[in-house]
């Protein structure tokens, strides 16, 4: 082993890629973050001289859906971002070594990296008994947060386990189980929610932080603007059906093999914030909605306890798609007071007339209003 | 001397697995299986909309997938009395195949490879001996010496960096590592390519369930609509998609994953006579080619063998409450009527006990409780589940293409059948199963259009989807094979609304603790006789415990024959 790490672009050229091919792949980072083009210059010089940013995944509560998740990122592909990007040295889903010798190489980082490695969270911590209801090598998973996160330099909470308590902590949380921001003070923690997140969300957010070395712009609730910022309703190629009122009235009838608005399905999309109807899932082939299913909402605090999951919202705000979550707030779910109608009249009268005005004549045998 | 091995976590497995074991003279001849962690997911389901449940229980697992949600969806379905259209149990069929294919690869490669392959010594092969094997043994195009000598390069620019990753601290250089250097290049080129490769088939979960992990499930049937002549449909492109996706992913596991398995298999034939276990197996079966309903033309048959007799194949009922029990003797959980009887699921209870020690602790005190797993018996018997028992009861229920299959990969190994019960058999029957799941996905894709010319679009059935339509009370069981095993889902429903929901998943047969009457579940019966020379470096009793490829987080500790403390592991 050699004392001083390569830099990204030292291996990059071991790898036998050339300076082209770098800085391609630099471009790409930076279109991926969000940069613009006057950013580059910063992200191929970041990329030239840092060595592979020490990272440590644990995992807690968790069905391990986030690690699962991260492996079908499609760009980049993961085994770049594990063997050349990141050193990702403990992991209790991919690593080599168990036992004892995993630990030890946990413990490594923690010494030789404090205050410099990325501490990334899958899963909720368990705070009733004691903690007794989640434990690894004898300890607590408490116990162990807390230690690791003393020498981050950033804590990412992966999923809705970590950011919100997912579904272990729905109703009646039998294990107390606790999301990292409510554990956890004094540190950097970046919130990446849904049941799992998006894969490429999950990369770009490390892309972020290896090539800017500073944290994403948050919301209110610690998540990244650039994923977590539009509704799924907003973003959804199903909305100009909920605009014109036609709605899928029942599984497998007409208006579903048409592809029509999901709302009545109870789909969640107009209270979620996620990038799925943007990014969409698994190198963008499809997302819940387009296969035909609503949104059940898996990136919003308490989704599942806003269930039943197929009655549909009662009714929500007429916010406009430039609303973000800040605005909004996190109070939305089911029952909320102003209507559906509400909503319909305040921003899409106008559209809706023009739409109802074209297909007049033509035939509509299910067509429903909105907020009929 | 005896040493008492503690391994936790047990990592490249799902959740949070811990194993204690005594090994004296380099054999490991006691063991004892905890799982560590608990969510409480019974309890959370109680009360919740029945139709909401396979969300829920999907959540159980992302590793594997969907095969919660599919439990659910048809225990649900069962309580109901609902009859799923032809269609949407081919899709789900479809998945299933879908989600055994990247299971049983990312388990070969990532979870399990680096107990045989051993990732610093293919820095010494020659690129072109890899070569020369890679291409005797199959016909995959990446393969040239040049292939192979820049994933060196890069393998070397990795270890060079000194930052070592997810390879520091492996047991490199053991002694029980047996691969070439050219053959370690290999299997370390085709865990990356695997990587890759992985990310593809699992489409198959977002065009029919709109993203993956954790696609969508539907009680009644699936929720994506067909239409050929609409772009917002399940249409000709789309299932074209599918139909590459399956094809893609059947050439890679003919050209790479089985060829690797053979290669591997070759050089630890030894491992066919250790890790056997338990001598009972137990398939629920799956991939209905008459509808769920009609077990008997699974392709996955159901069934149970004792004491390994391959002549006799025994009948298994989910409902009857004589046959699967689960016992909490070693579990921290209390029953209402005392700890020692044995409940039926539909029966079941799921309180939250804990008597361990509290933590920090070195050792849990295995003659009392030390597990939040239940311990499941069928008959009272301990049972093992998984691609080993599903092969052996299609082997044993005389299905021909398994028999063809198991016969002609034992002669090619040149082993005998006994080496079926072991680690390795373990090993080999999980890729063998992925060969027949991948050509029957292609019956199952060639049906759907099939219907779909025929003009049957249907995928769902809204008879029962208004709880106005159900009875005030029903029971339901959902039976499933999950890519680690036997699995079932049991409710019962009061006023439209789950009275009781129990799972009972494959590594609760597998890892659970003791029962009342001191038999072993098999995690703990298979390490019986698996060696350990250095413990130290248990890297045979990972061979083993990944063999099972275990859904729940693990950990090993080391103590001596008087209790002692041998080795601190809790360097945190």
């Amino acid at each position: 082993m050699g004392d001083k790490p390569l830099s990204i672009w030292e291996q990059a050229q071991l790898q036998g890629y050339s300076r082209r091919e770098f800085l391609r792949f630099a471009g790409w980072l930076a279109a991926m973050a969000g940069i613009e083009v006057s950013g580059l210059g910063q992200v191929v010089k970041a990329m030239d001289t840092k060595s592979r940013l020490p990272v440590v995944w644990f995992h807690f509560q968790e069905c391990t859906c986030c690690s699962e998740s991260f492996i079908r990122s499609s760009h980049p592909i993961v085994s770049d971002i594990v063997l050349d990007k990141i050193s990702l040295d403990y992991t209790e889903t991919l690593q080599a070594a168990a036992g004892h010798q995993a630990e030890e190489a946990l413990h490594n980082t923690m010494k030789k990296y404090k205050g410099e490695y990325l501490m990334l969270v899958e899963g909720s911590v368990p705070m009733e008994n004691d903690g007794v209801y989640c434990c690894i090598g004898g300890r607590t998973a408490l116990d162990i947060v807390k230690e690791a996160a003393e020498g981050a330099k950033a804590i990412v909470a992966w999923g809705s386990c970590a950011s919100n308590g997912c579904i272990q902590a729905s109703k009646p949380n039998p294990t107390g189980a606790t999301p990292i921001h409510k554990i956890i003070s004094g540190k950097p923690i970046i919130n990446v929610p849904g049941c799992p997140p998006i894969a490429e969300v999950m990369a770009g957010t490390i892309v972020h932080l290896l090539a800017f070395d500073r944290i994403p712009q948050l919301d209110g609730l610690g998540r990244p603007k650039a994923f977590y910022s539009r509704r799924v309703h907003d973003t959804c190629y199903r909305r100009p059906n909920y605009d014109a009122g036609l709605f899928v009235d029942s599984f497998d009838d007409e208006n579903a093999k048409r592809g029509y608005c999901l709302y009545k399905m109870g789909c969640r999309g107009p209270v979620t914030y996620n990038s799925c109807g943007v990014i969409r899932w698994n190198n963008g082939v499809s997302y819940p909605i387009q296969s035909g299913h609503g949104c059940i909402g898996c990136s919003e605090a308490n989704f599942w306890d806003n269930g039943p999951f197929y009655q549909h919202l009662a009714s929500f705000p007429g916010f406009g798609i430039e609303t973000t979550a800040d605005t909004v707030g996190v109070a939305l779910g089911v029952g909320t007071a102003v209507g559906i109608a509400a909503h319909a009249v305040s921003t899409n009268i106008r559209k809706r007339k023009l739409i109802n005005e074209g297909i007049a004549g033509s035939e509509q045998p299910t067509e429903k209003k909105g907020g009929a | 001397m005896a040493k008492r091995i503690v391994v936790d976590p047990i990592t490249r497995i799902e959740g949070h697995l811990r194993i204690e074991a005594e090994v004296r003279d380099g054999k490991i001849v006691d063991a004892y299986s905890s799982g560590t962690m608990v969510r409480g997911f019974e309890i959370i389901l109680k009360g919740r909309d029945p139709r909401d449940a396979w969300a829920f229980a999907e959540r159980a697992c992302g590793v594997c997938t969907t095969v919660h949600a599919l439990a659910s969806v048809r225990t649900v379905e069962d309580a109901l009395q609902i009859t799923v259209p032809p269609n949407a149990e081919l899709i789900r069929n479809l998945m299933f195949c879908a989600q055994y294919m990247q299971d049983h690869v990312v388990h070969f490669y990532h979870l399990h490879a680096l107990d045989w392959v051993d990732v610093v010594s293919a820095l010494k092969a020659d690129p072109k001996k890899t070569s020369d094997i890679a291409q005797s043994i199959s016909s995959w195009p990446k393969s040239s010496p040049k292939y192979f000598a820049d994933v060196q390069k890069r393998l070397t620019a990795f270890v060079n960096s000194g930052q070592l990753g997810i390879f520091a601290n492996g047991y490199w250089g053991h002694a029980a590592y047996k691969l070439p250097a050219e053959v370690n290049l290999l299997g370390t080129a085709h865990y990356l390519e695997a990587l890759e490769w992985q990310k593809e088939v699992v489409k198959v979960h977002t065009i029919f369930g709109g993203k993956n992990p954790h696609p969508n499930y539907l009680v009644g049937g699936a929720a994506c609509a067909i239409n050929p002549d609409d772009a917002n449909a399940i249409n000709a492109e789309r299932l074209a998609y599918v139909g590459t996706l399956l094809d893609d992913a059947r050439e890679f596991i003919e050209k790479v994953y089985i060829p690797d398995l053979l290669a591997v298999a070759s050089f630890y034939k030894d491992w066919g006579a250790v890790g056997g276990g338990l001598s009972n197996y137990l398939a629920y079966g799956d991939l209905p080619t008459n509808g769920y309903g009609d077990p008997s033309k699974f392709k996955f048959p159901r069934g149970a063998i004792l004491n390994r007799d391959l002549s006799k194949v025994l009948e298994v009922d989910g409902k009857n409450a004589e046959q699967i029990e689960e016992y909490i003797n070693h579990s921290w959980y209390e029953y209402s009527d005392g700890d020692t009887k044995g409940k039926h699921p539909w029966v079941g209870e799921t309180k939250l006990k804990y008597s361990g020690p509290k933590p920090p602790y070195d050792f849990l005190n295995v003659e009392q409780k030390y597990s939040w797993l239940k311990t499941p018996r069928w008959k009272g018997n301990a049972m093992e589940v998984g691609p080993l028992a599903r092969l052996l009861v299609a082997y044993a229920s005389g299905n021909a293409e398994v028999k063809e299959l198991v016969n002609g990969t034992l002669k090619k190994l040149d082993v005998p059948v006994a080496a079926l019960f072991s680690t390795l058999g373990r090993t080999a029957a999980r890729g063998l199963e992925t060969v027949l799941v991948s050509n029957w996905s292609k019956e199952f894709y060639s049906q759907l259009l099939a219907n779909i010319k025929n003009g049957d679009t249907r995928v769902f059935n809204g008879a029962k989807w208004d709880p106005e339509t159900w009875p005030k009370e029903a029971k339901g069981v959902g039976l499933t094979e999950a890519p680690r095993g036997a699995l079932a889902h049991w409710i019962v429903i009061k006023d439209k609304k789950i009275d009781n929901y129990q799972l009972v998943v494959p590594s609760t047969w597998n890892a659970s603790p003791r029962d009342g009457k001191g038999q072993m579940s098999a995690y703990e019966a298979a390490l019986i006789g698996t060696p350990v020379k250095n413990p130290d470096q248990p890297l045979e009793l990972l061979r083993t415990i990944h063999s099972f490829d275990p859904c729940i987080a693990c950990a090993v500790h080391l103590y001596d024959e008087r209790g002692d403390y041998v080795h601190h592991i809790n360097t945190y």
